[in-house]
């Protein structure tokens, strides 16, 4: 069962969602938001997408295997905890740094960025997954 | 130290590149990083024999004390140049030995891995970072033994060592953490700095007991020792490797290691004497019967071992020199034969010595191989196995306690000890032919050249001892007894006690030897596993667990949702009353006066759709009845200050609904299968958990603790995480060790899942 207004508006919906998931994992250090949010925005964005329809496309529309997206992840926080470690610090001590762009001013940029932006991809990947072989096998 | 260890974890990551490129000569290259690792370690000798110690640390968990130290001294050398120098030829040989085996890569890699671990674990510097690699090398170990893992009795053997060997780490874990705490600091360094107050303090027996456990399990001691037989599933380089040179030997270090903190007291004494000294004779009694020849050799090591532990614990300054030279003497000569026995299975295709005789013609380089490394074994003149034996002798002649049950167990071991390398060394070459020619072509430089470099090893030794013992085994012993300088060893030691009883061994193992037809008759007869065997009981109690475990599991995952949530809350209610009751008197804060009219509806279309989800006859309503409560509990997030938490809870919301939606169509049919009594029961219960629930919500809020902590927070988010949203802070930075466990978990749920609902497609398809 196709519904081309939920097609359609699947189209145009997913794209927003997603940026609004990452405009949520971004201001998350600051302002309500961050990986968890975002992962799971992000995975209702792919869900309303694989309702509309169907796992092959929303597999399509990923690239990746959301399984990979799970240890990419991972992989993503424990690197981010051992760029503490290179001055000698303990794991996943933060390292911040400032820069400087023309004309947005400056912009403080920290380790728990790359550490939020993984639990952003466990959790999408982890929904997906979930959500992906539901469908699959259901 | 560091980067060696780094070059060899590097070193298995490279492997199956270079098998996949050069596969005929990947042994050598294999070989190339061990090689010049022995080399710089051979380089610190002299620093060493001149009393320096290397340190190096890396920061780890400072709180807890824990740090990633490496520490090096005469003890650890020895054993780095042994793990890297015997190293070194056991992947040359193993190149060669597996030329045409698949999972060559595989094997290279586990055996780096190995490798790396085991040197991580002797240049340990502090007592987590030993257990670190203490339980690689366990692991590693687990994954080499069932290297051929489609053969069923290879799975169950690297099964049995793990779980053997497994229990033994959580003892050691145990020990360690006791320690530490008793002494106050994890660092191995200030440990044999600090004073006798550890001997003093109450959990010493216990910290004995515990570590002894582990090194036991792993070195094979009675009652641990039936893995090491077993483990002979794995191929022949990891069995000269792992089971005779490096990994049995990590217990035989940790108690080395550790006896200048621990040993000298009475319950030191006696456990080491006692263990050590059965497993040395039950060891050797089991070998001599072995017809397996790869069999025999691991019960002729468990007995070497019972003599290293039976040595360590006399604890007097000669036994922890004999100690020291018997341990580099079978680590030469117990190679040799491991890859002997390699070249010969892979020249003739068999290792029982039934079937073995006359091959000295056949393979000359490994028939001499054999038969010096049967002399080194037997301990004649002039190989280290005879400085070995003689100085074993010494220390027992002149033991402290019990010196005629020593002496006894002494001699009747070392006559068994002759008669079991000759029986190992002899045998395949000499007597009645059962070969015309080798089966598979005469024999490979690869595979004679590790037991040929082993064997001159053990003469080189003998012959020069005084150098070695100036520069690899004094270090050694100073840093075992600290402050005591050894006499210098030499082989000759003319015409003593001790002579003598070396010649009545010799002369009692070449009887025994003769003998061997009638004595192999004799415990031919023996039940193959009777019931007093430690494998048998293993067996028993694996089995007893299995059945266990089945039951336990009919009883708690019975298949019905209700009963598991009935358990759960059940459980929750009592832990949560008892707590209530145990801490006596609840405070309640007192309530909100200001209840404002927003609150109240929310709170009663709350209740509502509780009710209506609970009465409700179609499944559909009950979805939109949870996600209605859903709702409404992120909307009281929102209007209380927690909007991270409402975002949370109104896409968990969503994801549950998609959920629903793509299984609705599978589910079974709305209906009340329980009775009205069992829904009365659900009613009590249900009201008990919510009740308690908000109990316990009360009580946190008016217990002082959380301001503190939510005042902290709110201090520390700007100036020490660069954030002002604190969840997040929270998350992501202060606490982000416990968003790391959190999101493993997530991720191994998912995949959980993922398994459950493939088995699921599986078996469908199957039927």
């Amino acid at each position: 069962m196709k519904s081309i207004i939920l097609t359609t508006t699947t189209r145009l919906l997913t794209p927003m969602i997603l940026l609004f998931s990452a405009f949520l994992l971004l201001r998350g250090h600051q302002l309500p938001g961050g990986g968890f949010i975002g992962g799971l925005i992000a995975a209702a964005a792919f869900g309303l997408y694989l309702l509309a329809f169907d796992a092959r496309q929303t597999r399509d529309l990923l690239r990746i295997d959301p399984r990979n997206l799970v240890s990419l992840g991972l992989i993503v926080a424990l690197g981010s905890g051992l760029m503490g470690m290179a001055e000698d610090t303990p794991f996943l001590t933060a390292r911040w740094g400032s820069f400087q762009v023309a004309d947005l001013g400056q912009i403080d940029l920290g380790s728990p960025l790359f550490f939020d932006f993984g639990v952003y991809l466990v959790v999408l990947g982890s929904a997906l997954t979930m959500l992906i072989t539901l469908m699959e096998e259901g | 130290m560091g980067f060696a260890i780094c070059s060899v974890f590097l070193l298995a990551l490279l492997a199956p590149l270079l098998v996949r490129l050069a596969k005929a000569v990947s042994g050598w290259l294999m070989a190339i990083v061990p090689c010049a690792l022995t080399t710089w370690f051979l380089s610190l000798l002299k620093m060493s024999a001149e009393g320096a110690v290397l340190r190096q640390s890396w920061q780890w968990l400072p709180d807890l004390g824990i740090e990633l130290t490496f520490f090096l001294d005469g003890l650890s050398l020895l054993f780095a140049i042994l793990i890297c120098g015997v190293g070194t030829l056991v992947m040359i040989f193993s190149g060669r030995y597996l030329e045409s085996h698949k999972d060559l890569g595989r094997f290279f890699l586990l055996l780096s891995l190995f490798m790396a671990s085991m040197l991580g674990l002797v240049l340990a510097g502090n007592l987590i970072t030993l257990f670190l690699f203490w339980e690689l090398t366990t692991i590693t170990s687990f994954f080499l033994i069932g290297f051929e893992y489609h053969k069923e009795t290879a799975r169950n053997s690297a099964l049995q060592a793990l779980l053997v060997t497994g229990i033994g780490g959580l003892a050691l874990l145990g020990g360690l953490i006791l320690m530490g705490q008793a002494a106050g600091t994890m660092d191995l360094a200030e440990l044999l700095n600090s004073d006798e107050l550890l001997k003093q303090h109450a959990w010493y027996p216990a910290i004995v007991l515990l570590i002894a456990m582990g090194a036991f399990a792993k070195s094979a001691q009675v009652p641990f020792h039936f893995w090491l037989p077993s483990a002979m599933e794995a191929p022949t380089p990891v069995s000269a490797y792992l089971h005779s040179v490096t990994m049995v030997k990590a217990g035989i270090y940790l108690l080395l290691r550790l006896s200048p903190i621990l040993g000298g007291t009475p319950l030191w004494h006696g456990l080491l004497e006692i263990i050590g000294g059965i497993t040395m004779l039950w060891g050797v009694l089991l070998a001599v019967r072995q017809t397996d020849l790869k069999r025999l050799l691991a019960y002729t090591t468990i007995s070497s071992l019972g003599t290293l532990v039976f040595l360590i614990g006399l604890d007097i300054p000669l036994s922890i020199e004999a100690a020291l030279v018997y341990l580099l003497a079978h680590a030469l000569y117990k190679a040799t034969l491991f890859l002997m026995t390699g070249t010969i299975d892979h020249a003739t295709g068999t290792r029982d010595l039934r079937d073995l005789g006359g091959l000295f013609g056949l393979m000359p380089i490994i028939g001499t191989v054999g038969v010096l490394a049967t002399l080194s074994m037997a301990g004649v003149m002039p190989f280290i196995g005879f400085l070995g034996k003689e100085l074993f002798y010494e220390v027992v002649l002149s033991a402290p306690r019990a010196a005629w049950p020593s002496i006894l167990a002494t001699l009747l071991t070392s006559v068994l000890m002759v008669a079991a390398a000759a029986m190992a060394g002899l045998t395949p070459f000499f007597g009645a032919a059962r070969f015309e020619r080798l089966p598979h072509g005469p024999v490979a430089p690869g595979l004679w050249l590790g037991p040929l470099v082993l064997v001159a090893l053990g003469i080189g030794t003998g012959l020069f001892i005084g150098p070695v013992d100036r520069f690899l085994l004094t270090p050694a012993i100073s840093a075992v007894l600290p402050g005591h300088i050894p006499a210098p060893l030499a082989l000759w030691h003319g015409f003593t006690p001790v002579l003598a009883y070396s010649i009545l061994t010799l002369i009692g193992g070449a009887l025994v030897y003769s003998f061997r037809n009638t004595l192999h008759r004799w415990t031919g007869n023996w039940s193959a596993n009777p019931f007093w065997q430690a494998d048998t009981v293993y067996d028993r109690l694996l089995s007893g667990l299995f059945a266990f475990a089945d039951r336990l599991t009919r009883i708690l995952q019975n298949g019905r949702l209700r009963y598991y949530l009935l358990t759960v809350f059940i459980s929750a209610s009592v832990m949560m009353g008892s707590a209530f009751l145990w801490y006596g008197t609840i405070t309640l804060p007192p309530l909100r006066t200001s209840i404002q009219l927003g609150d109240l509806i929310l709170a009663g279309v709350i209740l509502s759709a509780a009710l209506i989800a609970a009465r409700v006859g179609k499944r559909l309503v009950a979805i939109v009845a949870m996600g209605v409560i859903g709702y409404g509990v992120a909307l009281i997030f929102a209007q209380f200050g927690a909007p991270d938490l409402a975002m949370t809870q109104f896409s968990i919301e969503t994801i549950t609904v998609l959920l629903f939606v793509l299984i609705f169509h599978r589910l079974p049919l709305f209906s009340r299968l329980a009775h009205r009594r069992v829904r009365s029961v659900d009613v009590v219960v249900a009201t008990t958990v919510g009740g308690l629930m908000t109990v316990l919500t009360l009580v946190a809020v008016s217990s002082p603790q959380v301001s503190q902590l939510s005042q902290f927070f709110a201090e520390q988010s700007v100036p020490a995480a660069h954030g002002r949203n604190i969840v997040n802070t929270i998350l992501v930075d202060f606490r982000a060790l416990d968003t790391l466990g959190e999101i493993t978990v997530l991720g191994m749920a998912s995949i959980g899942v993922l398994a459950l609902l493939k088995l699921n497609s599986v078996k469908r398809k199957n039927r």
